[in-house]
């Protein structure tokens, strides 16, 4: 026990030694929320399997490993990363390495709509965002998440005003570069009440070597805003991610948000969104994963107030010897009548040695709701496979069609045509080299 | 149409076969010559279906005895879309939901892989919209089915249409037909009915897997089969089916029974 606990304390500590030589914000407040963070990181320690939030995740691998914060920016040029963006997107925000690039990027300020990195919005925008930036994202107990928080200085910040909707979706693209280095991107969007906006947030690699994702994203809703929020997680296959993502949903507004999870050796996703009065969220996913991935979902959906609704489909293909975690928690709380919750986690196991641990959890402390939840692990259908192949389709073909089938119910429910295609394309590509 | 000059499309002998250890055929014989429409009826259980799945290759089914010559080859030795390659064609009785892929890219996928294995062009997506929009006419199907995925939320007059537009598309030589009536009110029922009478042609055969006699006012068999116990114990013409209609099933057991008493 003490070893272990050396082990991480010395780890941390590795961490966080770039931590210090960070520019003081102009915020005091800011200022404070990281040092406090930095305290927090030298109180807890790196999870294991012992935690019970961890029991099925083994991020040991990731503990073996140093990696430090990025010492030198790589420029690149538009040519190097066109080929990640959304036709459709045409507002963007690019981070390499976890830095803001500029000359990549096309921020938009218009009609009071900012989508800029931090830096350049603090200073309008201190006063919205301060409720939120840091806050929503519960790090007292949360290891990575108090050292993005001891980290964060810039960030993309996304701010929608009172009941505008903005109809480009923006696209924040985060890219790894460097190996060995440990990023900490950063997300805030606020919705202001009546606003509309969708977000993708999207996390790829120009290298295929080891490297640490740790991120963030916070998202407020205030009243009768609608979010789409899409993640795409399509990180380097050595890479290690782990992202936290706090969402508030306030009072009748809807966040609707699909996940895929393809890339990185192993992954780790906690999303929590909590629901005010007559709030709406769906909250949809994917892992496809192969070889030795692992990728583990955690969600919680907190029916904190009466009338609310949620939607959860999660999915996992699993191939090769890879292992997909899903825990999906909602929670009604005391008072949350007519509370309608409806949860289901669907996985699909490809191989003798893929593995899948699934844990859908329902807590409910009201007595007029209606909740449904179920999890499903199977393989491949007998009689699906001969009827396609009995319509003269290979027996490879007929597999592959049923898994990019399955896959494909989420693909399906992005909004956004070009980035539908464009992962619709690579869930065919690896259904097709799996099999 | 019966000629009796035509040329030997299926030729069943002595098949027995397998489900989990029970015997469910036990010495099958039929031949089927082009042009033809056969009917085989029988009571539930009398292993109707699982001949019709033999035929097509399911793998749940072992076959013990006997021999399933196709046009001159073993059928047994090909795999299922080796089968349908070939040109044998299996209406499902339930037809398979397959959410998240479009029908419209589904049917063309078969369409083009069939034609591929029989050195024919294949049709871009283009070519293939006109070529199936002409083929749902047939059917009286809307252009929405392509639109929605494969059966997923069909009703079931919905599904055998579509199962009746693949074979069209498919153009097999020997269409095995089953259940195709169940679930089918008299509107859809006339209607695939009908498509399959277009379908009919003096090259191919047809083979209607039916409990009930309704299916058989629509299609007209050359030949009607009455099946018991895993082997067909009584061939006679379209008015064989009337007779069954009226007097059920237990009288044609009774009278097999009977005959094989007197050869014994």
């Amino acid at each position: 026990m003490s070893a272990s606990a050396t082990v991480n304390a010395g780890y941390l500590e590795n961490l966080l030694a770039g931590q210090p030589h960070l520019p003081a914000s102009p915020l005091a407040w800011l200022n404070a929320l990281r040092a406090e963070a930095v305290d927090r990181v030298g109180a807890l320690t790196v999870p294991t399997l012992r935690d019970e939030e961890w029991r099925f995740t083994d991020i040991s691998l990731l503990t073996k490993m140093s990696f430090h914060p990025v010492r030198t920016t790589i420029s690149l040029q538009v040519a190097d990363i066109e080929r990640f963006y959304i036709e459709e997107a045409t507002t963007r925000l690019v981070f390499v390495d976890g830095v803001y690039a500029p000359q990549l990027s096309s921020a938009a300020t218009d009609n009071g709509i900012a989508v800029v990195n931090l830096e350049a919005g603090f200073a309008a925008h201190a006063a919205a965002i301060e409720p939120y930036l840091g806050r929503l994202t519960e790090f007292h107990d949360n290891v990575f998440a108090a050292l993005s928080t001891a980290f964060l200085h810039d960030a993309a910040l996304i701010v929608v005003p009172r009941d505008i909707s903005v109809t480009v979706p923006v696209h924040l693209l985060f890219i790894a570069t460097q190996k060995d280095v440990v990023s900490y991107p950063r997300c805030l969007l606020l919705a202001e009440s009546g606003s509309a906006v969708t977000v993708i947030e999207d996390y790829v690699s120009l290298q295929e070597d080891a490297y640490f994702t740790n991120a963030v994203t916070e998202i407020a809703l205030v009243d009768n805003a609608r979010v789409n929020h899409i993640r795409v997680q399509r990180e380097g296959a050595k890479a290690f991610h782990i992202a936290n993502c706090a969402v508030s949903v306030a009072r009748a507004s809807n966040y609707q948000s699909v996940s895929v999870a393809f890339g990185a050796r192993i992954s780790r996703y906690n999303l929590n969104v909590k629901l005010a009065e007559g709030a709406e969220c769906a909250v949809d996913g994917l892992a496809l994963i192969s070889g030795r991935q692992l990728a583990d979902t955690h969600t919680c959906i907190d029916h904190a107030q009466p009338q609310a609704v949620s939607n959860q489909m999660h999915k996992c293909i699993v191939g090769g010897s890879a292992h997909a975690v899903f825990n999906g928690k909602v929670m009604v709380r005391q008072g949350a009548q007519r509370t309608d919750s409806k949860q289901s986690n669907r996985n699909l196991l490809l191989t003798s040695k893929a593995h899948v641990d699934t844990k859908p959890q329902l807590e409910i402390f009201a007595d007029d709701v209606k909740c449904t939840h179920g999890a499903t692990i199977g393989q491949l259908d007998d009689e699906e496979v001969f009827y396609l192949r009995s319509r003269g389709l290979s027996d490879t073909a007929a597999r592959n069609m049923l898994t990019y089938a399955f896959g494909a119910e989420i693909i399906e429910r992005i909004p956004i045509s070009s980035l539908k295609y464009q992962l619709e394309q690579t869930v065919l590509e690896q259904t097709t080299n799996q099999l | 149409m019966i000629h009796q000059d035509s040329k030997i499309l299926l030729e069943v002998s002595g098949l027995c076969a397998n489900v989990n250890g029970t015997e469910i055929l036990k010495g099958l014989n039929l031949t089927v010559r082009s042009g033809e429409i056969h009917a085989i009826m029988g009571p539930n259980g009398s292993g109707k279906s699982t001949f019709s799945k033999i035929l097509a290759g399911h793998s749940a089914y072992e076959v013990t005895g006997g021999t399933v010559m196709f046009e001159g080859q073993n059928l047994l030795d090909l795999a299922p879309e080796e089968r349908a390659r070939a040109g044998v064609f299996l209406a499902f009785q339930y037809p398979i939901e397959i959410p998240g892929v479009g029908n419209s890219q589904f049917l063309r996928l078969t369409y083009n892989t069939v034609q591929t294995h029989r050195g024919k062009e294949e049709l871009d997506p283009l070519e293939f919209d006109d070529f199936v929009r002409e083929k749902m006419k047939l059917l009286e199907m809307s252009p929405d089915f392509l639109e929605r995925s494969v059966n997923e939320g069909f009703s079931g007059g919905e599904k055998k249409r579509n199962e009746i537009l693949q074979m069209a598309m498919l153009d097999p030589r020997l269409a095995i037909l089953d259940e195709t009536d169940s679930g089918l009110d008299i509107d859809a029922l006339r209607v695939v009915a009908s498509g399959v009478n277009q379908l009919a042609n003096k090259d191919n055969a047809i083979v209607l897997v039916t409990h009930y006699q309704r299916l058989l006012n629509y299609i007209v068999p050359d030949y009607v089969h009455v099946m018991e116990a895993g082997r067909i114990i009584k061939t006679g013409g379209k008015e064989l089916a009337l007779e069954l209609e009226s007097r059920g099933y237990d009288w044609v057991g009774v009278e097999h029974k009977a005959a094989m008493g007197a050869l014994a």
